[in-house]
């Protein structure tokens, strides 16, 4: 069913390494670009090797495990922490201790936590971060953000006086005030109900659509499925990237399922030699037949069923999720290491 | 990019405005001068007018030492609180990533313990200096206005908080709990004290150009001190708890 592939994945149409990349991998000016980082603390290994570049205006998602080094690379990326070895371009400025503040001025970064002052108004909390990044038309700027989260009617309320969510909220205010180049959302979802969840996506989407750059980690697959271009899945080191469909086909060969009302008498001898079908399976409610293309194997599934005298309930082409993906190859990591 | 003084004052504007907000930093600022202003006071008005001159300037050298604890004790736990603090409250990363240099966060959180503490001390010493003079024998009134004592006072009141500031900044920036950085700083914004008690009890002959040499060494300190705390103060280590 699968196809196992130990190294880094590498969809078609999309670039792990490029100075250049843009939103369909395509060449032009790109937001970020990482080759070959690693960050060890100590014996520790943070992540490895990690190589890839996000173009401007694109939603990278950045998929992985807890423990993986997804927020150890943010923290990297945005010169909080320095690399070990390798290289970065954060916002067309190379990554290194001398250009931290200039690269820290370009983008914003939202930590798990939202880290509001809680004794501080809304409005006060945006205050003091539009000091920090020494912004202009202070008062512009921050009912701007506001109207972006919708919270324009809570500026004066205490942080401490609000709800998880709307902290979030103000948490991305913040991270809009100086229009990044590149914002980086640390699990932004993390700790929410389902309602403040929505609220966070659309929230996200809206940005998409605004043409934000956004680096976005969760271990939420459907999260980075629903908001994200591209994604790529982090394990230490950097296990596969590319369009979600794009994982999909790579990892998973395509496929036909059969829902029947009763099993085949004899199921070798019709789905055997139908044109275009690789292999076949029984399942609990009928067959998974492994096909080169669904559209024209399932015609012929069909008649050939109806010949057999089935009673068919559905054919439909299989849909593999990117959780299907994910814990493929976080799978086969955890196979690998108990060899 | 350059020194700025507009984040120094974002980040003195945010602790002033959260000092105001929070009720245990009103508690300690305002029992503290209290506490140590009581026995001064009483001291104004038990002192015998008649005793040697010594033995007065003693009491009223242990009198004004006791005032000098306020600006060693009241910044000592602000400054203790102000990494630590953030850090536990996850306030710090945010602030870390934003273009903030260490230099300027550093001194926005210790301007913002240095300036309640100076007015305080001062507030509280130009009570006891009014009280003094309304209220108090005529011969301990000039006692207390005459020598150095006024001098001391009003040098060592700033030298003293910054000591304790940059100290308490320095454990707070290494400590993992904000108890234990409190309970650190305080201990550590003392030791300055020691030379001060010494003149006051007349171990150290007490005199203008002796305040204006400890004056200019506890300075040094208090400079070297800003050195020290900027040279330890780790972005990396902060954040994650480690070292590179």
């Amino acid at each position: 069913m699968t196809t196992p592939q130990p190294a880094t994945h590498v969809a078609d149409g999309a670039e792990a390494i490029s100075a250049t990349a843009t939103l369909d991998g395509s060449k032009g000016e790109s937001a970020l670009v990482v080759e070959h980082l690693t960050k060890r603390f100590g014996a520790r290994v943070a992540y490895e090797d990690v190589s890839f570049a996000v173009g401007y205006g694109e939603i990278f998602g950045f998929l992985g495990p807890n423990g993986a080094g997804k927020t150890t690379t943010v923290r990297t990326l945005g010169t909080l922490i320095a690399p070990s070895s390798g290289t970065a371009i954060v916002a067309g400025i190379p990554l290194n201790a001398k250009n931290g503040p200039a690269i820290r001025s370009r983008i914003s970064l939202m930590p798990e936590a939202p880290g509001l002052y809680l004794r501080l108004t809304v409005l006060e909390n945006l205050q003091c971060f539009a000091g920090l990044y020494e912004l202009g038309d202070v008062r512009g700027r921050i009912e701007r953000a506001l109207r972006a989260v919708n919270l324009e009617d809570r500026a004066r309320d205490l942080c401490g006086s609000l709800s998880k969510g709307l902290r979030q909220r103000v948490a991305l205010a913040r991270a809009l005030l100086n229009d990044p180049a590149v914002l980086f959302l640390d699990e932004p979802t993390s700790g929410l109900d389902p309602v403040a969840t929505r609220e966070v996506y659309e929230l996200i989407a809206s940005l998409r659509e605004r043409g934000v750059t956004i680096f976005l980690t969760t271990h939420r697959l459907e999260e980075a499925e629903r908001l994200c271009h591209r994604v790529a899945i982090l394990n230490t080191t950097l296990r596969l990237i590319g369009r979600p469909d794009e994982l999909r086909k790579q990892l998973f060969r395509r496929s036909v399922d059969v829902r029947l009302r009763a099993p085949l008498d004899d199921p070798k001898a019709v789905l055997g030699t139908l044109p275009g079908v690789e292999g076949w399976e029984q399942t609990r409610s009928g067959y998974t037949l492994t096909v080169s293309d669904p559209d024209r194997a399932a015609p012929a599934l069909a008649r050939a069923l109806v010949g057999a005298g089935a009673d068919i309930l559905s054919i439909a082409e299989s849909r593999h999720s990117l959780e299907d993906v994910y814990l493929e190859l976080i799978d086969e990591d955890v196979e690998a290491k108990s060899r | 990019m350059r020194f700025s003084w507009t984040r120094v004052g974002a980040i003195l504007r945010k602790e002033l405005r959260d000092y105001r907000r929070n009720r245990f930093v009103i508690v300690t600022m305002t029992m503290v001068p209290v506490a140590f202003i009581i026995a001064p006071m009483i001291q104004l008005f038990v002192a015998n007018a008649t005793a040697d001159t010594a033995h007065l300037n003693t009491r009223i050298g242990l009198s004004l030492l006791y005032m000098l604890v306020i600006p060693a004790i009241v910044p000592s736990t602000l400054s203790a609180y102000s990494v630590v603090g953030e850090r536990e409250q996850g306030t710090l990363e945010p602030v870390l990533a934003t273009p903030i240099h260490r230099e300027e966060l550093l001194i926005g959180k210790a301007l913002a313990a240095f300036v309640p503490a100076l007015v305080i001390a001062y507030m509280v010493f130009g009570i006891f200096l009014a009280a003094a003079a309304l209220f108090a024998h005529p011969v301990i009134a000039s006692a207390i206005y005459a020598g150095p004592h006024v001098l001391v006072q009003l040098l060592f009141t700033p030298l003293l908080a910054g000591w304790a500031i940059w100290v308490g900044i320095a454990v707070s920036a290494r400590s993992t709990d904000v108890r234990v950085a409190q309970q650190l700083g305080a201990l550590a914004s003392l030791p300055p004290l020691a030379i001060l008690a010494l003149m006051s009890l007349n171990v150290i002959t007490e005199s203008t150009a002796l305040a204006i040499g400890l004056a200019a060494a506890l300075l040094a300190f208090d400079l070297l001190a800003w050195r020290v705390v900027a040279a330890v103060f780790d972005r990396e280590r902060l954040v994650t708890g480690t070292r590179r």
